[in-house]
């Protein structure tokens, strides 16, 4: 449905986006993630035909939008950073007048619109102005209007921002359902939230996509992915890092955490595959030794550390570098 | 072709809800009407004057709108581009033109509606004496392309800048100088400097207030208008370039 080629923008001399591309098809919801400041929502607003790219083609529902916009846009619907909406109207007369440019009659717009309040669960302040509205009405009410058409494509840049829990738990809820129809990209800075509603993930890093996968996938990077935990009562850390060491079971161990109740180790295991085999090694020297086990896990990885592993080392290094 | 109107229709009916929305339409209509009677019957002389025309009405309109048309066009890209609206505006499957042309179309109807809420002025010229009302038709038709031309220019003005006060002096600038091009202490000044004519006359014929002579008389030149809707189109293309200028980056 979206596909992005060799995407590049230019502001002077810095380089926002540099050389991007990746697609996304109906029934899959794609993560973008990155730093504040590493070109999502230039890219959200060159996909949505805001801004013209520098350089780079993109094809919206077979239409490109530089060559042929106005098919491009109704295909979408879109959440704009801070979700603006206009403070003089009330919440109905502005997802009245969305509807209205997007073309629909005057029946129509009434459906669409009693539909997308109750989705959003906005009855309470329908007829209330969007300037006195709280910061999750407003952005419940800008979200509106990106469904108001039902839009085969939806791109939300940062949809949970300002959100109490409950909502962002709403919206996600709402995002992974229509995901399993439409063709949605979405970027945020929430780890939890990829893992919670992607299918896929794309990490974005100074206008570069640095990684690119089903967030599963992403974990696998991760340092102590594979990796097996370990909490056993009534030994100390020596014990059982000798006793490790004897069996031969993983490459190292690192102790997490000891107190005079026991000890908590994370083994790494010898290659990276995370197959269990580790693990089941682990309990067989716990079953022979006669272990107190409270806790004993695989890992899977953690997307916080595989996110500042890939987006961290060099802004380190240049640190550095200015040292 | 139909949805291109149907969406025009649809930013002009919002930006004219926008406008009574708040108090700002009312207070401005109230403040308009105000002024446009102290100068008529006080700076003007209505009376004394013991005339059965709108002269005094008509020749204080150039003044009028210098610093009203700004304040109702500051607003209608600068405000859009503060608020961030403007990006959920130009995603929407309509041209950036059919939004300028309705913005633009708003705020002409109301400077209209404005205008047209003058009436009473014809009423008691009418019950005074036997004014030639073809006359007064063909000077509310020139002062309302004179105010539309101001408002294009005010409409150029707020798309350059996210700060309506910044947009509201830059505009009363550029009007104020249409306004001088052709405002005879200006051009006798010009006239001491130079000797020739036709340089003059080019400076004046850039002046609203030469195009707004025959209006006055009641006289609908083809040339005056073409001048109005001249400058009109020109402004609203450079708006449009502006708008496209900023989207670039």
């Amino acid at each position: 449905m979206i596909k992005v080629e060799n995407l590049t923008k230019t502001f002077g001399p810095k380089v926002a986006v540099n050389n991007v591309s990746f697609s996304v098809e109906r029934g899959e919801v794609l993560g973008f993630l990155g730093p504040n400041g590493a070109g999502k929502s230039t890219s959200m607003r060159m996909i949505t035909g805001f801004i013209p790219p520098t350089d780079g083609k993109i094809t919206v529902g077979g239409h490109d939008m530089l060559e042929n916009p106005l098919p491009a846009k109704a295909l979408i619907g879109y959440l704009p950073e801070n979700a603006p909406a206009y403070s003089d109207m009330t919440v109905y007369g502005f997802l009245n007048f969305t509807a209205e440019l997007r073309g629909m009659k005057a029946d129509a717009r009434k459906k669409a619109v009693n539909r997308v309040v109750e989705m959003c669960f906005l009855e309470s302040v329908i007829h209330q102005s969007v300037d006195t509205l709280s910061k999750g009405y407003r952005h419940r009410t800008c979200f509106a209007q990106s469904i108001i058409h039902d839009p085969e494509i939806l791109v939300l840049d940062e949809p949970t921002d300002g959100l109490d829990p409950n909502q962002k738990h709403e919206v996600r809820t709402l995002i992974r359902r229509m995901g399993e129809k439409k063709a949605i990209i979405f970027s945020t800075h929430i780890l939890e939230e990829v893992e919670a509603v992607c299918s896929r993930a794309i990490i974005i890093d100074r206008g570069q996509i640095v990684a690119n996968g089903t967030p599963s996938q992403l974990k696998h990077k991760s340092d102590v992915a594979g990796a097996v935990l370990i909490r056993v009562q009534g030994l100390n850390a020596a014990d059982l890092k000798e006793r490790l060491a004897q069996n031969g079971a993983g490459r190292k161990v690192m102790i997490v955490k000891e107190d005079a109740s026991g000890v908590t180790a994370r083994i790494y295991p010898k290659n990276s595959a995370g197959d269990g085999e580790l693990a089941r090694a682990v309990s067989e020297l716990a079953v022979a030794q006669r272990w107190h086990l409270e806790e004993l896990h695989t890992e899977e990885g953690r997307l916080d550390e595989v996110f500042r592993n890939i987006t961290l080392p060099e802004t380190a290094a240049a640190k550095e570098e200015t040292k | 072709m139909n949805s291109a109107v149907a969406n025009v229709k649809a930013i002009t009916k919002r930006e004219m809800s926008a406008y009574f929305a708040s108090p700002v339409a009312y207070v401005f209509i109230v403040i308009f009407l105000l002024l446009a009677g102290f100068f008529t019957f006080m700076a003007g002389g209505f009376f004394q004057r013991n005339q059965a025309n709108l002269e005094a009405f008509f020749l204080w309109h150039p003044w009028l709108y210098l610093f009203l048309v700004p304040s109702v066009g500051m607003r209608l890209w600068s405000e859009e581009r503060r608020m961030g609206t403007i990006e959920l505006l130009l995603t929407m499957p309509i041209t950036a033109w059919q939004a300028i042309v309705g913005k633009f179309l708003a705020s002409w109807a109301f400077l209209a509606l404005a205008l047209i809420c003058t009436f009473p002025v014809i009423l008691t010229v009418n019950y005074l004496g036997h004014p030639d009302n073809g006359v007064i038709f063909g000077a509310y038709v020139g002062s309302l392309l004179m105010a539309g031309a101001y408002l294009s220019i005010s409409c150029m003005t707020s798309a350059l800048t996210r700060n309506q006060v910044i947009s509201f002096i830059l505009s009363v600038v550029i009007c104020l100088f249409l306004i001088l091009a052709g405002w005879p202490p200006v051009t006798d000044m010009l006239s001491q400097i130079t000797d020739k004519p036709g340089l003059i006359e080019a400076v004046a014929s850039f002046s609203v207030m030469t195009h707004f002579e025959s209006f006055r008389r009641g006289v609908i030149d083809t040339r005056d208008v073409v001048f109005y809707l001249g400058i009109m189109v020109f402004c609203l293309f450079t708006t449009a370039v502006i708008i496209r200028g900023h989207r670039a980056g």
